[in-house]
């Protein structure tokens, strides 16, 4: 009896489950973190493919692609919950953060596997539900999902109340999650880890879990309020039984805005170690860096509203948004700046990683000016609803969020499946990716500027011109995912394995101390840091 | 196939109208590739870009600063030109400096903005008012002032429009604006929200159903100028332009007197038959 315990004591190292419990009903971080990041790709997949249809309706004016305006508003919204809730977010807080956080901190796996779990499986379904929504056509209010257009009088159709289910089900997901990822952070750091010691990366997927807790919540409440108005006759956003519209749009923008930060700031992590590691140099201004994201997320929560400029709220109100949104431009400046003087004096590789983080640290520094366009209420009033508006949010997501998803990848990727990557497919990526979306996204600029409205099937005939070269863009961008996967036929067909720190020197955190892929189970025994 | 030739038509006009500027009237509508606002209308939209060209200056040296620093650093302190890193992770000069600075340029912004977002907000001497309401798909205009003049502007499809009208933009009636008068708009709307923009005024404003938002704009120039609703509404979202004809004190008096012929109960009821049209 107590031999056989034994024994399976010390098989238990690296003893797999069989396919089904693996995969299905796992309690492990890195194959929930490995379901994610599949999950991440099959959702940017499908989010990319609408994305290909709208602008290959884009292409020319009174283009007949989509048949119909409500079509078109329906593809509009599923890209964008598909891209942030199934895509983005999985990415960056489910897969990265599931894979790495234990590993950065010494743990051995999350504070609650089963809850870990759950987290994942919760997706799937959603991810259904939305696209129940988008085959019967009947979600068309756009991601923002304003009532009165989302009510049952305008958006009759079950597809909406699918939609909205979806963000339930995707909302308690990322809850779940975050209550996970705080208790890990807070109670399995490694013996000697303060938080002071704790590596960005973690800073970062902490902050995120804060703003998902005190965000989603708040979303929650909404949709419920809006499922009751459309099934139940509740009156919260109908006028005509004392409701109001705009209240819909407050507690929206509470949850959506930082929403915004929760899709980057794991990124901000990822981003510095890829900069340091490859720069062989510390972290430059690490508790400046640290407490500029604490700063980015507790701003993030008090600058709502200038998402509604022109929805009528008081000047003065319009005042203080805007003064309390500009103010987040003295973080980030702090960060795109220390990550500059961690590369300074450095001794530079760009390996394909680099080449994504100081991409990364380019695209934002643009869509983080335009931001400041975007914040003056004044000039808000003329470009809110624009394409400046899709070009802006596009370059802080479909950017640089992207671009530290990509950084963090082949970054990771030989850390996570043994094999590396092939440089020069990364690089051809890369460069594919960097100038599609620019040229996707950079002409919207000026687009919005004079004067095009957003989520529009057909526009006038003036506009023809830059979104041809944005749809062109959009193409380019199409092959470079193409180059994406081929990149990972490569990598999984490798038969090369890599050493346990094939960064080198650099790479400084507790992952690459582990061997590549890491067993099982790690940190039988707890490292101890100094 | 036809797609192909309507390009062609469009590049073909990209071609023409520089040629062409003699126009008889002023237009405010998006040109063939501009790349930055439509000129201004009135005094809103001048001081917007105004305002936004400063800025942009500031952030497009932001943005070149950045960008000059990064390809710096990667060229001198490429791993070849430097085979050791120094351990630098500190420098509180440099700290501070990047902190103060930013602020410092944040302030220089914020002064002119305030004071655009507060001259934006409403005029004190209304010398007329407009009550504008959105509906799926078109607009009602309603002059308070003058016998409540009431009538709904709905977008000509592509299949009515005559020669050199502008497609997706040119609608059946317009709002008829004196030149240089502060006009009051009262916004709402009777369905989803709207969203009532004009790019050459620098005018925007939800139209939210239940509520009455108030803005203002002034047209210092005669013209016809163009918007879009820019809040999504339904499927015929992009069907709904506005467009606000600006004319002389005269010329607007004359067009009341017209126009309380034009719009009264035969009007009512063409308006109500149009409204079945959309309705099918």
């Amino acid at each position: 009896m107590s031999a056989t315990t034994q024994d399976h004591a010390h098989d238990h190292h690296d003893h797999k489950p069989g396919f089904f419990v693996r995969w299905l009903c796992s309690t492990n971080h890195k194959d929930i973190g490995t379901l994610y990041l599949t999950f991440a790709i099959i959702g940017g997949v499908v989010g990319g493919i609408l994305s290909e249809i709208m602008r290959a309706q884009l292409n020319v004016p009174g283009n007949t692609i989509v048949t119909s305006g409500q079509e078109w508003n329906t593809i509009v919204t599923s890209h964008g919950l598909l891209m942030i809730f199934f895509s983005v977010m999985p990415a960056t807080f489910g897969g990265f953060g599931n894979w790495f956080v234990p590993l950065m901190i010494g743990a051995p796996d999350m504070a609650f596997p089963r809850l870990n779990n759950i987290s994942f499986w919760l997706l799937p379904p959603a991810f259904l539900l939305i696209i129940t929504g988008l085959f019967l056509g009947e979600s068309g209010t756009g991601w923002t999902l304003y009532p009165p257009l989302a009510n049952i009088t305008y958006e009759p159709g079950i597809g909406m109340d699918c939609t909205l289910f979806a963000l339930h089900l995707a909302g308690i997901s990322s809850l779940l999650g975050a209550i996970n990822f705080i208790t890990t952070i807070f109670n399995m750091r490694a013996p000697g880890m303060t938080l002071h010691k704790m590596p960005l990366f973690v800073w970062g997927e902490l902050i995120t879990a804060f703003l998902l807790l005190l965000a989603i919540p708040v979303l929650a409440g909404a949709i419920t309020m809006l499922i009751c108005d459309r099934n139940f006759g509740t009156a919260f956003f109908d006028p005509a039984g004392g409701g109001d519209p705009v209240l819909f749009q407050h507690l929206f923008w509470f949850f959506g805005h930082p929403e915004v930060y929760i899709m980057i700031v794991p990124g901000f992590g990822i981003v510095s170690h890829v900069i340091s590691t490859f720069s062989r140099k510390p972290i430059f201004g690490y508790l400046g860096m640290a407490y500029a994201m604490v700063a980015i997320g507790v701003i993030g929560f008090v600058v709502w509203a200038h998402h509604m400029f022109v929805s009528g709220i008081d000047v003065d109100t319009r005042a203080y948004f805007m003064a309390a949104t500009m103010v987040i431009a003295v973080p980030t400046g702090i960060k795109i700046f220390s990550w500059i003087a961690t590369m300074w004096g450095g001794s530079i590789e760009l390996k394909t990683p680099m080449l994504f983080a100081i991409g990364f640290i380019f695209l934002f520094t643009v869509g983080g000016v335009t931001g400041i366009v975007l914040a003056n209420a004044g000039i808000d009033q003329i470009v809110h609803n624009t394409y400046y508006v899709v070009a802006h949010f596009h370059y802080v997501l479909s950017l640089a969020a992207v671009f530290t998803i990509f950084a963090g990848f082949y970054y990771w990727i030989g850390k996570m499946s043994g094999h590396q990557y092939p440089e020069f497919w990364g690089k051809v990526h890369f460069w594919l990716t960097f100038i599609g979306a620019n040229l996707t996204f950079f002409p919207q600029h000026f687009l919005g500027l004079s004067g095009m409205p957003r989520r529009y099937p057909d526009y006038p005939d003036a506009f023809t011109g830059w979104n041809f070269v944005s749809s062109l863009g959009a193409y380019l961008g199409g092959i470079a995912l193409l180059v994406f996967f081929y990149v990972l036929y490569r990598t999984f067909t490798s038969k090369e394995h890599v050493a346990d720190n094939y960064w080198g020197e650099g790479a400084t955190t507790l992952e690459w101390t582990v061997s590549s892929p890491p067993p099982f189970h790690t940190y039988a025994e707890l490292p101890r840091i100094r | 196939m036809p797609r192909y030739r309507r390009l062609l038509a469009v590049l073909m006009m990209f071609i023409a109208v520089p040629g062409g500027v003699a126009l008889a009237q002023a237009v405010g509508a998006p040109r063939p590739w501009e790349m930055n606002m439509q000129p201004a209308f009135g005094p809103l939209k001048e001081q917007q870009i105004a305002l936004h060209n400063l800025i942009l200056v500031i952030i497009t040296l932001i943005t070149l600063f950045v960008g000059v620093l990064l390809v710096w650093v990667m060229w001198r302190y490429h791993a070849t030109r430097n085979q050791a890193p120094t351990r630098t992770a500190h420098n509180t000069v440099l700290e501070i400096a990047w902190t103060v600075i930013p602020v410092l340029i944040l302030v220089v912004m914020a002064i002119p903005s305030f004071r655009l977002v507060y001259y934006e907000d409403r005029t004190r001497d209304a010398d007329l008012t407009i009550k504008v309401t959105g509906h799926q798909w078109y607009w009602e205009y309603t002059y308070p002032d003058n016998n409540n003049i009431d009538f709904t502007s709905y977008m000509i499809p592509d299949d009515q429009l005559k020669p050199g009208q502008r497609r997706l933009l040119e609608v059946d009636n317009e709002l008829v604006v004196p030149v240089g008068k502060n006009i009051r708009v009262l916004q709402t709307s009777t369905d989803v929200i709207h969203s009532w923009f004009i790019p050459a005024l620098g005018v925007q404003r939800y139209a939210i159903p239940g509520r009455t938002i108030e803005t203002w704009f002034r047209a210092d120039k005669a013209g016809t100028i163009y918007g879009q609703c820019n809040q999504i509404c339904g499927t015929n979202h992009s069907h709904m332009p506005i467009v606000v004809r600006a004319v002389p004190g005269q010329e607007f008096n004359a067009w009341l007197v017209e126009a309380k012929t034009k719009f009264s109960d035969a009007g009512q009821q063409t308006r109500e038959i149009a409204a079945a049209e959309v309705r099918h």
